[in-house]
């Protein structure tokens, strides 16, 4: 009965979307303001139902309801509960139910939060995002019902991948997911803009806030699985260019122009049709990772059940929105006006520069991930594209970019003078070349990378510093400073923070694989480990083997690792769960490998000393806080405040 | 300005001791162990480490898209033993890389040779951003002489009126 | 005219996709189809004494079958192998027996039917690493002087020997 029910909710919210998309787009068309002002009860209406639908999986999958296909396919009875509600998404049609939620759920914020835009622009946004719901739940009901039956039910289901019951699982997807789906705002704002044929400076304002909460969501989504897979998959990694990832990553790096471009449209009222078209190709990109991960277009870890039928659809789809957009954009190019002037040495000229670096990234990054399939296509053989070639072709890319980044933000609009800049930033420049050149002679081998890595994360870190110091005399001021300030300053440590983590990482990782006798120890990065043997334990799901490793350091005992491998029981799969211990300054890993006889006495071992991991992780948080900083701006809600002062009288807002 | 000097001078000192003290531990203060030693699991290291290195650069042709450095697979076992007796046998890493490129073509390879099918792929993204700084200058060169639009007198008697208003 | 761009770019690549979705992108083709078959010797599964080796079928086109005991697609194809020995109509077909740790060839063959004209054991999967052998069952089509001129990963069924094999065969003369 209750999937029945999910099923007729999806209908339900499928219809209401359509009312969404086409009453208000029409509507504005028109200016026909009834029919406008359907988008937003339409939109709390789709919300509803999409929501009931959502609860009905869950329900299923709490209830081990196994007659329904995808949950005996992804669930187990002795499946931990909290696994059994990520599980919700972890299969393709649970994935795009999620992903449909959160688009409504998008839909619902802007209806929300919208009381001070234009009528006609948000029936458009609203109506925009109504047709993506279309796409989705049309997609859902058509291809990939998460509530089909099979009678009878089996007694028992598949489990869930063990690689997905783990806490990165229960986190991952829904931030990764709110950032594809955020920046369909960003889209539907684009298009509203191209429709109407207004694009100013006020278009800039109102998109960017959504744009940078969809960024930042984004970021803390991929970092996350960047996370999940260093502590889960058992050898250290955390970044493989794998083709998923990167259809996370260019989404990303086109978000991160796009934030920067709406800067210059904003303040400036330049780079409008710019930023409009790369507002449609970053949710494009969005859409291209949908299309990847679930087409089996391309070999990937990550990939979903491959089905072309469904890729197919999702071709479609994308044809009709991204070609769709595309189109609207090629007609309506001409008549948007351009905006204002600047010299070259100018902030406006450093986010260009920004925008260039980060798009011929992006180029970069498809071109490597879908070479084999243009290849393949080409009848021309098969080739891999790996990440030697990625770290390869990224770094000379990235560098200029990371470097701009330090003068970028401490220029003057419209143009500013070299000698100026020059005065304000050279003790910064000599600091950080003295520390990248330097530094590294302290270290555990001298690494030219290290001297980049280090220098540029220098750099930009002292000019935040610096950016702080000049606007700012003493410490009590630091409040009083607007939050779009904070948010930029944070976000760019964040990077250079992150930077310092991956270069320390990926040239000072050490790597050891011992054969361990109980009683036996080894050396490594100052500590002394010392194996105690293994027991057998049993968890819910799976029987486990567990190491005992007393790790010490100076004579003196200091924690124990616990590495240990899981034969999971209806699978039959086994895991490497490898044990950390985390500091800030490094990571200690220790992953179990075979036994090397029979008393299982004598294991192989892997041992890893991972120096600023954690950095990598913290930049990301600083990051993803300087985004939310920045879209929470007094600016973007003094309209809400306005609507305040017009009832009763509020204390005088100080000009920050 | 000396002031702000020595206080950048401070943080980056500061950056570097705590790099330093936390990075450079790879002297350990010796006790006298009472245990034995683990031994390496393989007994070249210096194989070892290159046999590290290399399966980086290789693909499991079993696998979904994962380095031969990595994965579980029984055949990828098979495939690193192998490399592991050519490099015994006094193969260099290029000789062993032409060693499974022969038997399973440039798919092994995670990192595209360097050949007319790939002059593309290799070249691209250089000229990516060299068109990119390309637009970057013409850009600019109209933006120099870029004229705003002009703005009429009512316009900026409105923009005073909204300037007026009670925020 | 650059503002059509983008969508030209878009389409190109929408191009791309179709034929991707037609493709396997994990099929690994094989580096020998034109090139001359590695040579190994091998013992015989269920005789100590004998061995293959492959020049043993110089002089004539002959099939190389990989399979093993523990493969389930191999079982699949089984018929149609036995079928194709019975008939004498198809080239002799060799069973390498890939990575059989489990000792089972010679007892499953007696049990099912042995379509083949030599089985060699490759216990270590070394002969499997230089054919470039990926998995089972795979089988090779060779012709009268060694050269490797069909590769086909996965079960052969009826259609495939009708459409992929036969025709190549008839070409080398056989």
């Amino acid at each position: 009965m209750i999937p029945e029910i999910g099923t007729l909710a999806l209908i339900l919210a499928l219809l209401l979307a359509l009312t969404q998309a086409v009453l208000p787009l029409w509507g504005a068309q028109r200016g026909n303001l009834t029919w406008m002002s359907v988008a937003r009860p339409a939109a709390f209406g789709q919300f509803t139902f999409i929501l009931i639908a959502y609860l009905c999986l869950v329900y299923s999958f709490l209830t081990n309801d196994f007659t329904v296909i995808n949950v005996a396919n992804n669930s187990y009875s002795n499946l931990p509960a909290f696994y059994q509600f990520t599980a919700t998404w972890g299969s393709h049609e649970g994935s795009l139910l999620f992903w449909s939620m959160l688009l409504s759920v998008w839909t619902v914020a802007v209806a929300t939060f919208s009381r001070t835009l234009p009528e006609e622009m948000v029936s458009r946004v609203i109506g925009v995002l109504g047709l993506i719901s279309v796409g989705f739940l049309s997609m859902l009901l058509i291809t990939s019902s998460p509530f089909l039956r099979q009678f009878p039910g089996p007694a028992e289901g598949s489990d869930l991948n063990p690689l997905l019951q783990d806490w990165g699982m229960i986190i991952h997807p829904p931030m990764l997911y709110m950032g594809y789906v955020g920046f369909a705002v960003a889209f539907a704002f684009a298009v509203a803009a191209l429709l109407s044929g207004r694009l100013d400076a006020a278009w800039a304002r109102w998109s960017r806030p959504w744009a940078t909460v969809a960024w930042a969501f984004l970021t803390l989504g991929v970092a996350l699985g960047s996370w999940w897979a260093y502590r889960e998959l058992g050898w250290g990694g955390w970044w493989f260019w794998d083709p998923v990832e990167n259809a996370s990553f260019m989404p990303w790096l086109a978000g991160t122009a796009l934030i920067h471009s709406l800067a210059v449209a904003e303040k400036r009222g330049a780079f409008k049709a710019w930023t409009v078209l790369l507002a449609l190709i970053t949710f494009s990109l969005s859409l291209l990772g949908t299309f990847l991960v679930r087409s089996g277009v391309l070999s990937s870890v990550h990939a979903f059940a491959v089905d072309p039928q469904r890729g197919a659809f999702i071709l479609g789809f994308m044809m009709l929105v991204v070609g769709g957009s595309l189109a609207l954009f090629a007609w309506r190019a001409p008549r948007m006006v351009a905006g204002g002037a600047f010299t070259w040495f100018s902030r406006e000229s450093m986010l260009l520069a920004n925008n260039v670096m980060m798009v011929a990234s992006v180029a970069a990054v498809l071109l490597g991930t879908l070479y084999p399939l243009f290849i393949d296509a080409l009848g021309l053989g098969k080739l891999s594209v790996g990440p030697p070639y990625f770290n390869a072709v990224f770094v000379p890319l990235i560098t200029p970019a990371l470097f701009l980044m330090g003068v970028g933000p401490l220029m003057r609009w419209k143009g500013d003078s070299v000698p100026d800049i020059l005065q304000r930033l050279k003790w910064a420049l000599a600091i950080a070349m003295a520390t990248g050149l330097l530094l590294p002679l302290t270290l555990d081998g001298y690494k030219p990378w290290a001297v980049l890595g280090l220098g540029l994360s220098t750099w930009i870190a002292l000019t935040v510093l610096i950016a702080f110091r000049e606007r700012v005399k003493n410490a009590s001021q630091l409040f009083t400073l607007p939050r779009a300030f904070w948010g930029m300053h944070l976000a760019h440590l964040g990077l250079a923070i992150g930077l310092a983590g991956i270069t320390m990482v990926v040239n000072y990782e050490r790597e050891l694989d011992v054969r361990m006798n109980v009683g036996d120890q080894a050396q490594m990065a100052g500590y002394t480990l010392t194996f105690k043997g293994t027991e057998n334990y049993s968890g819910p799901n799976y029987e486990g083997t567990r190491g005992t490793v007393i790790v010490s350091k100076d004579g003196e005992e200091r924690f124990t690792l616990y590495p240990a491998k899981r034969v999971y029981n209806r699978s039959g799969s086994v895991m490497t769960e490898a044990s950390v211990r985390p500091s800030l300054f490094s990571d200690l890993y220790v992953s179990l490998g075979e036994p090397l006889n029979n008393e299982l006495t004598t294991w192989a071992v892997r041992l890893y000393y991972k120096p600023f991991i954690n950095w990598m992780w913290l930049g990301a948080v600083f990051m993803v806080v300087g985004g939310f900083l920045a879209a929470t701006d007094r600016r973007y809600r003094i309209g809400a405040k306005a609507r305040a002062t017009a009832d009763s009288a509020s204390p005088n807002t100080q000009g920050a | 300005m000396t002031a702000p000097i020595l206080k950048r001078c401070g943080y980056a000192t500061v950056l570097a001791l705590s790099l330093h003290l936390s990075a450079g531990a790879n002297e350990p203060t010796q006790a006298v162990p009472t245990a034995p030693t683990a031994q390496p699991l393989f007994a070249d290291a210096a194989i070892e480490s290159r046999l590290m290195l290399l399966s980086r650069e290789l693909r499991c042709v079993v696998c979904q898209n994962e380095a031969l450095s990595e994965s579980p697979a029984e055949l990828a076992g098979d495939m690193r033993k192998e490399i592991r007796e050519l490099m015994k046998a006094g193969k260099t890493d290029q000789e062993v890389l032409d060693f499974l490129t022969s038997r399973y073509g440039d798919f092994v390879l995670f990192r595209p040779p360097f050949k007319p099918l790939t002059y593309l792929l290799w070249i691209g993204p250089f000229v990516f951003l060299g068109f990119g700084v390309l637009i970057w200058f013409m850009a600019l060169r109209a933006r120099r002489t870029f004229k705003s639009a002009p703005v009429s007198s009512e316009q900026i008697a409105a923009a005073a009126r909204l300037l007026e208003e009670k925020p | 005219m650059k503002r059509w761009l983008p969508l030209v770019f878009f389409f190109v690549l929408v191009g791309f996709f179709a034929k991707g979705l037609f493709l396997n992108p994990r099929e690994v083709p094989s580096a020998f189809i034109g090139k001359a078959a590695p040579v190994f010797t091998l013992p015989v599964v269920g005789q100590a004494d004998k061995a293959f080796s492959t020049t043993d079928m110089k002089g004539q086109v002959w099939l190389l079958n990989v399979w093993a005991p523990w493969c389930v697609s191999c079982k699949v194809e089984h018929q149609l192998l036995m079928a194709l020995a019975d008939s004498q109509k198809a080239p002799p077909i060799v069973g390498l027996n890939w990575k059989d740790k489990s000792r089972d060839a010679e007892r499953l063959l007696i049990q099912t039917g042995n379509p083949y004209v030599a089985v060699p054991d490759d216990l270590s999967g070394r002969v499997g690493i230089d054919w470039g052998v990926t998995g089972t069952p795979e089988t090779y089509l060779i012709d009268q002087s060694g050269t490797v001129r069909l590769k086909h990963v996965g079960p052969i069924d009826v259609d495939i020997w009708r459409n992929k094999f036969v025709p190549k065969i008839k070409e080398l003369g056989a």
